[in-house]
C-alpha cells in the first residue's frame, strides 16, 4: 500500500517538474465562435503539420461573444467570429489597448428547411420568413394556410438556432428587420443536430440552421428556395458566390490582434489561413470567398489595414468586394 | 386462529408486492442504463482502435482520435485527486474528532452539505476569478484539477465524516483503555476501519469529476489541440469537451468518434472504481483486530 501511494506521488511530482508560469514553445492561442470553429480547426491541423510541430495552435469555442471578451483582454491572438464585432465589444477593445485587423474568411449559408414530403413551401419570399417568424407572429401564425391561403390548413412546427447564438442574430436581422427580433414558441437548440432530428421527423416542420448542417443531411431535409427580390433561390456555392442567395449569407471573420502580429508564427498562420482558406473552407463544407476576394483579404491584411468596416453593427446582404474595400473604422 | 392465518397472508401478500415494486424499480434504472450502453457500444465499438487513441483531433472524422483528450483527462483527475482527497480527509477527521460540537460546527456543516450541491458552473466562474485572475496559475490543467478538487470536496469531507460516525465506539475506548492518544487512535484505528466508507465517497465524488465539462469551458479549456502538455501549466482539453464537441459536428461520421470515446470515458471511470476496490481490500487484509 506504501509503495502504491509513494508511486503516485512520484509521478505526480515528476509531471510538475517542469512547472512554468508560460507554456513553452511559439504558441497561437484562438478561441471564438463555434461556427467558425470547422474551418480554424481545419487550418490549424495543416499548419502544424506544415511546420512540423514547431508551432503549436490551440482552438477554443467560447462563442463569438465570449472570443471577444478573452480578446479585447489580450488574452487570445485570434478571434473567430460569425458576425461583425459590436460597439460595446469595440470599447472593450479600446480599453485594452487592443488594436486588430478583420478578416473575412468564408461564408455561411443559413439554410430554411422543411421536410422531405412538404409539397407546398419548397419556395418562400421573406415576406413569407417574415409572417411566420416576427415577433407578432407568435401564437397567432400556427398553421400554413396562415401564411399563404393556397397552403394547407395544417400547423407549422417551427424550429430555430438558440437566442445566444450568432446564427439567430443573423437570421432575425436579415428576416425580420432587426437582429434578435424573433417570436418565442418554437423549438430552440444550439445544437443544430437536434434541429435537423426535429425536422426530418415532423411533416409539418420549418426551422433554419447553418449550411453545413444541410449538406450532411440532404437525403433527411428539403431546402426552401428563398425569394428575396429574384425569384427563388436555393442555397449553394454558386449561388452564394455569386450573390444571388439573398439576404441569408452572411460572411464569417476572424479578428487577429495587432500586436501578436509581431511574433513571425502569427503572422506566418494567418497568411497560411488566406492561402489555403478556398480548399478547406470546402473540405468542411462552408463556403469560400471568391479567388479575388482572398487576394484582397490577404492584401488587406498585408497593409495592416487596423479596425472594423461595419461600425458595430450588422449589415445584411453586402457584397464581400464593397465590404473589403470599405474605409475600416476603429 | 382464521384471523391469523388472515394476517399473515396480507403481510405476505405486502412482501410480494414490495418485491415486485422493488423489482420494477431496479429494473427501470438498469434497462435505461443498458440500453444507453448498448446504443453506445453500437456506435462506438467500431471505431475503437489503437489510432483512435493515438491520434489528436482532425477534421476528417475517421482520422480524428482522443490522444489530448485522455491525456488531458487523466492529468486534471491525478490533481483533482491528489488534492481533494488529502484535504477533504483531514477535514473531515477534524471536524468529526478533534472540533468542539457547537454551533459553528453545526452551521459549517450544514453549509457542506449546501456546497455538495451548487451547479458545477458556479465552481468554475469562482475558479476563473480566483485561479486564473488571481493567483495567474492561467487556462492550464492545475487550474482544472484544482477547480474540479473543490468541486468533490464537500462530497469527501462528507463522506469521510459519515465512515468516522460507523466506527464503534467501544472500538475507541478500547484503544483508549491500553493508552493510545487521540491521533494514535485515529491513525490506527478509526482511519483503517473506515476507509472503505470513504473511498466510496472519493469515487462518487471522482466519477462526478471526470465527466464535468461546464467549469472547464469557463476556465478556458481548449476544443483542438493537437499537441500534449508539457508541463502542469500547459493548455488543456478533457474528454467530454471533446464528445460535446463532436457531437454537435454536422457529419454523422464524428457522432460515431464521440460514441467512442464516451465508451472510452466510461472505461476511465470503471478503472477509477477498481482502483479503489483494490486499495479497499488491500486494507481490509491489514486489519487484524
Amino acid at each position: 500500500m506504501k509503495n502504491l501511494l509513494w508511486v503516485i506521488v512520484l509521478s505526480f511530482l515528476a509531471c510538475s517538474q517542469p512547472l512554468k508560469t508560460s507554456p513553452s514553445g511559439a504558441m497561437i492561442k484562438i478561441d471564438g465562435s463555434s461556427t467558425v470553429f470547422p474551418v480554424t480547426e481545419a487550418v490549424a491541423e495543416e499548419f502544424q503539420k506544415a511546420k512540423e510541430g514547431a508551432v503549436k495552435v490551440t482552438v477554443g469555442i467560447s462563442g463569438t461573444g465570449g472570443g471577444f471578451k478573452k480578446f479585447c483582454r489580450g488574452e487570445t491572438d485570434i478571434s473567430d467570429a460569425s458576425r461583425p464585432i459590436l460597439k460595446k465589444e469595440m470599447d472593450d477593445c479600446n480599453s485594452g489597448g487592443i488594436k486588430y485587423i478583420e478578416l473575412p474568411v468564408a461564408y455561411d449559408a443559413l439554410t430554411v428547411m422543411i421536410h422531405p414530403s412538404n409539397t407546398w413551401a419548397t419556395k418562400m419570399t421573406v415576406q413569407d420568413l417574415k409572417k411566420i417568424w416576427e415577433p407578432t407572429a407568435q401564437e397567432k401564425i400556427t398553421k400554413w394556410n396562415q401564411v399563404r391561403p393556397n397552403w394547407p390548413d395544417q400547423p407549422i412546427k417551427l424550429y430555430g438556432a438558440g437566442a445566444d447564438s450568432g446564427t439567430f442574430d443573423y437570421f432575425t436581422e436579415a428576416i425580420v428587420g432587426k437582429a434578435k427580433s424573433s417570436r418565442g414558441d418554437y423549438t430552440a437548440s444550439e445544437d443544430d443536430n437536434v434541429l435537423v432530428q426535429g425536422i426530418a421527423n415532423d411533416k409539418n416542420s420549418l426551422g433554419y440552421f447553418g449550411f453545413a448542417y444541410y449538406v450532411e443531411n440532404q437525403n433527411k431535409l428539403k431546402a426552401v428556395a428563398v425569394d428575396g427580390g429574384k425569384g427563388g433561390i436555393l442555397p449553394s456555392q454558386k449561388t452564394v458566390e455569386d450573390g444571388t442567395y439573398e439576404p441569408l449569407s452572411r460572411p464569417i471573420f476572424i479578428y487577429i490582434n495587432n500586436k501578436s502580429l509581431d511574433r513571425k508564427e502569427v503572422k506566418e498562420f494567418v497568411e497560411f489561413y488566406l492561402k489555403n482558406a478556398a480548399k478547406l473552407v470546402q473540405e468542411v463544407k462552408y463556403i469560400p470567398l471568391p479567388a479575388k476576394a482572398y487576394e484582397m483579404v490577404l492584401g488587406n491584411f498585408q497593409k495592416g489595414k487596423i479596425g472594423t468596416v461595419f461600425g458595430g453593427k450588422s449589415e445584411v446582404g453586402l457584397k464581400i468586394e464593397t465590404l473589403l474595400q470599405r474605409e475600416a473604422k476603429y | 386462529m382464521a384471523s391469523y392465518a388472515k394476517m399473515i397472508a396480507a403481510g405476505k401478500r405486502w412482501d410480494k408486492l414490495f418485491i415486485l415494486v422493488g423489482l420494477s424499480s431496479m429494473l427501470v434504472g438498469l434497462i435505461t442504463l443498458s440500453a444507453l450502453i448498448i446504443d453506445l457500444a453500437i456506435d462506438g465499438v467500431p471505431r475503437l482502435s489503437l489510432n483512435f487513441f493515438t491520434s489528436f483531433p482532425s477534421r476528417f472524422p475517421e482520422e480524428a482520435g482522443i490522444l489530448s483528450a485522455w491525456v488531458g483527462t487523466s492529468l486534471v483527475m491525478l490533481v483533482t485527486a491528489l488534492s481533494a482527497v488529502p484535504l477533504g480527509i483531514a477535514a473531515g477527521i477534524y471536524l468529526e474528532e478533534y472540533s468542539r460540537k457547537n454551533w459553528l460546527t453545526d452551521f459549517i456543516e450544514i453549509n457542506i452539505a449546501n456546497l455538495a450541491g451548487v451547479p458545477s458552473i458556479i465552481y468554475g466562474l469562482m475558479a476563473l476569478g480566483l485561479f486564473v485572475y488571481q493567483l495567474h496559475l492561467g487556462q492550464s490543467i492545475l487550474t482544472a484539477g484544482l477547480t474540479l478538487a473543490l468541486l468533490i470536496l464537500p462530497m469527501v469531507i462528507m463522506a469521510t465524516r459519515e465512515a468516522i460516525r460507523s466506527v464503534p465506539t467501544a472500538m475507541r475506548e478500547a484503544a483508549y483503555a491500553v493508552g493510545s492518544n487521540k491521533w494514535e487512535v485515529v491513525k490506527d484505528h478509526v482511519l483503517p476501519y473506515s476507509t472503505g466508507g470513504i473511498l466510496t465517497g472519493v469515487i462518487i465524488g471522482l466519477s462526478r469529476a471526470i465527466g464535468e465539462t461546464a467549469p472547464l469551458i469557463t476556465i478556458g479549456a481548449l476544443t483542438f489541440i493537437a499537441f500534449l502538455p508539457k508541463s502542469l501549466m500547459d493548455p488543456f482539453t478533457v474528454m467530454p469537451i471533446q464528445m460535446f464537441n463532436w457531437v454537435s459536428r454536422p457529419q454523422e461520421a464524428f457522432h460515431f468518434n464521440a460514441a467512442a470515446a464516451g465508451l472510452v470515458l466510461m472505461a476511465m471511470t470503471l478503472a477509477m472504481n477498481g482502483l479503489a476496490f483494490y486499495i479497499r481490500f488491500r486494507f481490509r487484509k491489514k486489519i487484524k483486530w
